[in-house]
């Protein structure tokens, strides 16, 4: 548990992505086999444990200190489990609930509690008062440190004490699993005494579920591959069919084993992406090699079914890093499923219908959108039924989700990847038309001879087919026909071409400085347009934005900032920002969206720095009015979270 | 006579009228005693200083020859007469030089503590109990989170992250006075003899300590460094520093910070910091309750920090005790930003 705190204690503060691998990678070579497989179902979220909530963590706390201490320390921390593992009382001889000696000489030495001061009789009255230029103590004990000063007896007394070594993450995950809800708090109880702060904190945010520390499961699945020298990908493959603590898998990355087979019936396929084209891009391409698409502002998923080795069905959806996100999307489940082999048998002569349908594993890579009345609707609508807890039958009746299918992976036992992209569609066609469910259609091919064409269609989508679900068209998609399906971002294979951004002029109002390796610059950026308050003008801040910019601009702004600061909060520099003093920044952004949350009632979608506006006073830059006019007609937003 | 007779919080800091003096006054005054270097507690412009030979020497190292009208040096131990009462200094524990002062008037004895740490120092004395009827603590680190572990613990994790990142520099932001050689004096004492790199504004208090005996290993100035041949080593400087366009003369360094605050992650995380060291010069939360019980004093008096959950604590202990609301200290971080940040630019 220690050695896994640790872990997750550094990680908390790395913000680079390859350090954090490193620390990964080096804590999974380090530790042994079950351990390092826990904390690898820790980090992806495998771990989950029914009785264990932070109610009781709560309850515990209370039982423990002093409400009013509790109350001020966690308004300071401002985390549960950061809070109680700080505050969590030690074993009792030196807590602070001892009553108080009376004053009396006698005092010193008295309580245990002291001996950590420097108060041992000798120390305290032997410095010779003496008045002069030698410092009284002119050969500071450095050896103390080697031998025990003072604080590291006490910790050796804190470990002499009777308390059993410190679980190991194994321990802690099997105990939790196999624990019901009365023996819970007491474990938990004994395993707080027995760790330290950090072993706490670690052991709280395990018990919680809430880890918050930036490790993404596709970056930690990444750090065991570099154990191996193995591509996460093919973890990812394989990750569907294993579960923690995933002996298997290491022995694999070691050598020690073949690659482990995944048994899984309806496992994830690593997805294929697309790389951005520029206009410079078309010049070597030929229009004729290629088939284009809508680029829908959805979510990017792949619907898979299959049969277990008992014949029952197994149908998922996966977001497009793996995750398995089927229970958000309960009613897209009946149109996925296969029908039992079981089913087809009884059920045959009833439902003929249905029986040349549902009849074969399959593998859907397409987007996930919301249909109302045969329309797609926007991504603002679809956020309605992201990060949901629950899906409850209202949302799925107000928004109700569509599967736009775009490419066909596997049919049957067939596995179609390597087929090019111009025969897959055909296959693809064919399957959607038998399937004939409306949850589910095909996503429609544009058609065009040159790029000229083309480049009017993504103009215009409503008069080029998309009519009215332009809305949730946010762009172009071009798919070489010849193109097999790779996993990744092969060059040349998949482009994107997203429609152009909106633009607005918005004055620079606050500077942050940027993590990392940007942590000497001032790179996250506040800006704000016009508006009118009571008659007086003044900027509201409409977003932030802290990429966009080329390393010479960063280095600009930077030292814009530095020069013309005229308030600091904390990290936050507050920038000047007067109708003929400040930095006009051109900011480009997908779509807007109402927010309750921002002053201005505004929030944009991936908003980035386009140019630095040296050339225009602020007072010349845009008003809140111009914003509100782009909601007025929806805006078009695109995805992030979606797509290619 | 009641203890607010003796010491009295005003405008300019804790005064003292029966013996005319001020403590650790925040505004010039004619008579100062000074518990120790930081800038927050002495301050120029006083016109008669008295403090021990540490603090008057690394008082005017900071502030130059004429810090102050005149100076008198007291040892730990000494006891002086000023007006009608006594005054007595004993060791904090917080920096080198650093004192408590204890103040007598009668049979009355108040301990103005200064800042102090109870936890061990190689480079300075042993803070010292010293029984009183009023104790005068400080509260930096007064909330039950705040709970320091083994400073030489912290080290090994720094010292660990360099053998982790040999290809990256590890800068360790650490107050100029006091934790910069106390956090130097650690390293060696945890084995590490490679050269420790230092920052231009740390030069000058840490050549002090060395020149007052304190071994420190070889110390080199990190200016006029290739960037590539910081790789793997170890630098000190001002925390402020360390956020600063100083720091690209680094290979991507890894910012650690040596402060108590690194206790709580948030805070470590809003500095931008990777690697906390929760290395405190002052008492912890357990420190901090610790000594008030062992003063035995029945009255406490809480400067600057966290004085509502320490004031509430004395309470539930049936202690008398109060916030005195002085203002201006625990500010030294606040000025180094100020001052070393541009010392090197």
């Amino acid at each position: 548990m220690n050695r896994f705190a640790e872990l997750l204690d550094r990680l908390a503060c790395e913000p680079g992505r390859n350090n954090k691998l490193r620390l990964l990678t080096s804590y999974f070579r380090e530790v042994g086999d079950l351990d390092r497989g826990y904390a690898l179902a820790a980090l992806t979220g495998a771990l989950s444990f029914k009785h264990a909530k932070p109610a009781l963590i709560r309850e515990l706390i209370a039982d423990r200190t002093d409400p009013v201490l509790f109350a001020l320390s966690y308004d300071y921390v401002g985390d549960l489990s950061e809070t109680v593992a700080l505050m969590w009382p030690r074993a009792t001889s030196n807590a602070p609930s001892a009553p108080l000696p009376p004053r009396s000489d006698g005092v010193r030495g008295e309580r245990s509690s002291l001996s950590r001061l420097g108060v041992g009789g000798a120390s305290a009255n032997s410095v010779p008062a003496e008045r002069g230029d030698r410092p009284p103590n002119p050969s500071p004990p450095l050896a103390s440190l080697a031998g025990g000063g003072e604080r590291s007896a006490r910790s050796d007394e804190h470990l002499g004490r009777n308390n059993p070594p410190p679980p190991t993450l194994t321990e802690v995950v099997t105990t939790l699993r196999m624990l019901g809800k009365t023996e819970l708090p007491k474990q938990l109880a004994r395993w707080l005494d027995e760790l330290d702060e950090t072993g706490r904190w670690a052991l709280l945010k395990l018990v919680t579920g809430a880890m918050r520390i930036g490790i993404s499961a596709r970056l930690a699945k990444t750090a065991a591959a570099d154990l191996g020298g193995k591509d996460a990908h093919d973890i990812e493959l394989m990750w569907p069919g294993l579960t923690a603590p995933y002996p298997e898998l290491f022995a694999w990355l070691e050598g020690r084993a073949a690659k482990p087979v995944n048994l899984d019936p309806a496992p994830f396929r690593p997805v294929m992406l697309a790389h951005a084209i520029e206009n410079t891009d078309f010049a070597g391409l030929h229009a004729a090699d290629f088939i284009a698409e809508w680029k829908w502002d959805g979510i990017r998923v792949q619907a898979v079914c299959g049969l277990d080795a008992s014949g029952h069905s197994v149908a998922r959806l996966y977001s497009r890093s793996g995750e398995d996100i089927t229970k958000s999307f309960p009613d897209l489940l009946p149109s996925l499923r296969l029908q039992d082999s079981s089913d087809l048998e009884h059920d045959d002569s009833r439902k003929p219908l249905h029986t040349f349908r549902h009849h074969a594993p399959f593998a859907i890579d397409g987007e996930l959108l919301v249909v109302r009345d045969g329309r797609v609707q926007s991504f603002n609508v679809l956020q309605q039924r992201l990060n949901r807890k629950t899906v409850s039958p209202k949302l799925t009746k107000d928004y109700p989700i569509h599967l736009r299918a775009y490419d066909l992976l596997g049919d049957g036992e067939t596995d179609l990847r390597p087929l090019p992209f111009a025969e897959r569609r055909q296959r693809l066609e064919a399957f959607v038309a038998r399937l004939d469910d409306p949850r589910i259609d095909l996503s429609p091919t544009i058609a065009f001879d040159d790029w000229d064409a083309l480049t009017a269609a993504r103009k215009d989508p409503v008069s080029a087919g998309a009519g009215e679900d332009a809305d949730a068209v946010e762009g172009v998609m071009l798919k070489r026909r010849d193109a097999a399906y790779l996993p990744g971002r092969p060059r040349g294979q998949w482009w994107k071409w997203k429609r152009d951004p909106h633009i607005i002029d918005a004055v620079l109002m606050y500077a942050q400085r940027g993590h990392g390796k940007r942590s000497s610059y001032y790179s996250d950026y506040t800006f704000g347009v016009w508006t009118s308050a009571d008659g007086v003008e003044q900027l509201v801040p409409v977003g932030k934005a802290y990429f966009g910019f080329t390393d010479e601009e960063l280095l600009q702004i930077d030292r814009f900032v530095r020069r013309n600061t005229t308030e600091k909060f904390g990290p936050v520099r507050h920038v000047v920002h007067e109708p003929d003093q400040g930095l006009v920044l051109e900011v480009a952004f997908e779509g807007l969206q109402r927010s309750s949350r921002h002053k201005s009632g505004v929030a944009m979608r991936f908003p980035r720095i386009n140019r630095l506006r040296w050339d225009k006073p602020p007072r010349e830059a845009d008003r809140l009015e111009t914003l509100e006019r782009m909601l007025g007609v929806g805006g078009h937003p695109a995805a992030q979270a979606g797509g290619h | 006579m009641r203890p607010q007779d003796i010491l009295i919080p005003v405008a300019a800091g804790l005064c003292c009228k029966p013996g005319g003096f001020h403590i650790d006054p925040v505004r010039a005054v004619e008579r100062a005693v000074i518990t120790h270097g930081h800038s927050d507690h002495a301050r120029p412009g006083h016109g008669a200083v008295l403090a021990t030979q540490e603090t008057l020497d690394l008082m005017r190292l900071r502030y130059g020859d004429h810090f102050a009208g005149s100076t008198q040096a007291i040892a730990y131990g000494e006891e002086i007469r000023l007006g009608d009462v006594t005054v007595k200094i004993h060791p904090a524990g917080h920096v080198l030089g650093s004192a408590q002062v204890a103040v007598s008037c009668e049979d009355i004895r108040i301990v103005a503590s200064g800042d102090y740490k109870d936890a061990p120092d190689p480079t300075c004395a042993p803070f010292e109990v010293v029984p009183c009827d009023v104790f005068i603590t400080e509260a930096t680190f007064g909330l039950p989170v705040f709970r320091h572990g083994d400073a030489a613990d912290e080290v090994k994790k720094l010292l660990a992250s360099v053998e982790l990142f040999p290809e990256r520099a590890h800068l360790v932001g650490a107050y100029s006075l006091g934790k910069a050689q106390r956090v130097i004096a650690l390293i060696r004492g945890a084995g590490y003899d490679a050269p420790i790199y230092l920052h231009g504004a740390m030069e000058k208090i840490t050549g002090y300590y060395q020149a007052r005996g304190i071994e420190l290993g070889e110390l080199r100035p990190v200016k006029g460094m290739k960037k590539a041949d910081l790789a793997g080593t170890i630098t000190l400087a001002p925390p402020s520093a360390t956020s600063d366009v100083w720091t690209r003369r680094f290979p991507d360094p890894v910012t650690a910070f040596a402060s108590g605050w690194m206790r709580v992650r948030a805070r470590a995380r809003q500095r931008g910091v990777e690697l906390p060291l929760v290395i405190s010069d002052h008492a912890d939360w357990d420190g901090l309750t610790a000594t008030i019980a062992a003063t035995g004093a029945g009255e406490i008096w809480v400067t600057h920090g966290q004085e509502d959950a320490l004031v509430h604590w004395c309470q539930t202990k049936g202690l008398a005790a109060r916030p005195l609301d002085l203002v201006g200290y625990g500010e030294e971080d606040e000025a180094d930003a100020a001052t070393a940040g541009d010392a090197e630019a």
